[in-house]
């Protein structure tokens, strides 16, 4: 059963995410984008963390991309009109690709014993509150910087993207 | 009930950042490329998951949601200059923004 559930999303965040590269029409890759974030939320829940799948629905599948399709609308962005990729990227990209591929997979299943098994309820401790009392307690400093960078960030955000001259 | 090896969930998130490392630099539309950094840091927070468990340690998901945070408000200000980007110079694609005066 946990095969199963990890490789049909593991199948749906693949395709997704070549999608989302392979597509002109940035429509198109933010919605598969979506696919690959609502995917990675169901592998998170199987990794026990019932918290972090909750974010991601909301952060990144809710929050992010609801923006992201608002910009893509707001600029009313077509296809991309130049596609001129040089020729070495053509010819020495796909090996480098499936290289680099290649080479991490093999890390990982050198350093990690193929025995080293997840089971859907292995670990327990990824609720809310086994996430948030580390959080405010023993990363509280790091918590506070990232309010303050999220403010400068909007601080930015909105300086950048007001009309010039318009008080 | 028998479970998946770690080792897969690994396998997923180097496939998943490949792609985005692929996709930023292929592609030309600036939304797509922010788009494929967020691929990248999906797959980042997929391995920071697995290892919190292999670890048994809840740190990986406080790392994975540092990132998410991290990573809405670098799609705010992204977003924010490609709008800006958009409004001065009509661009919506990298290769129009080779200057850095506007």
């Amino acid at each position: 059963m946990d095969a199963i559930l990890f490789l049909v999303f593991a199948f749906i965040a693949v395709a997704c995410g070549i999608n989302v590269v392979l597509q002109r029409h940035p429509i198109n890759s933010a919605l598969s984008l979506i696919g690959v974030m609502g995917s990675l939320a169901v592998l998170y829940l199987l990794l026990g963390g019932e918290f972090i799948a909750a974010a991601q629905i909301i952060v990144y599948a809710g929050a992010v991309m609801v923006l992201f399709l608002f910009v893509i609308m707001l600029l009313n962005a077509g296809r991309e009109r130049t596609q001129t990729v040089p020729w070495v990227v053509r010819l020495l990209g796909p090996p480098a690709l499936i290289l680099f591929v290649s080479a991490l997979g093999v890390i990982a299943y050198r350093l990690l014993p193929y025995r080293d098994l997840v089971r859907f309820g292995g670990f327990t401790r990824g609720g809310a509150a086994d996430v948030g009392r580390p959080l405010l307690t023993t990363y509280v400093l790091p918590f506070e910087v990232t309010t303050v960078a999220i403010l400068v960030a909007i601080v930015g955000a909105v300086l950048l993207a007001r009309k010039e001259g318009g008080e | 009930m028998n479970g998946v090896p770690l080792a897969w969930y690994l396998t997923l998130s180097v496939i998943l950042f490949s792609l985005g490392a692929a996709g930023f630099l292929i592609r030309r539309s600036l939304l797509t490329m922010l788009m494929c950094v967020e691929l990248m840091l999906n797959a980042v927070n997929l391995s920071f998951v697995a290892f919190a468990y292999r670890l048994q340690q809840v740190d990986g998901h406080i790392f994975a949601f540092f990132v998410m945070v991290i990573a809405a408000a670098e799609a705010a200000v992204g977003l924010a200059i490609v709008l800006a980007l958009f409004r001065y110079r009509a661009a919506v694609e990298a290769d129009e923004v080779g200057m850095l005066r506007l």
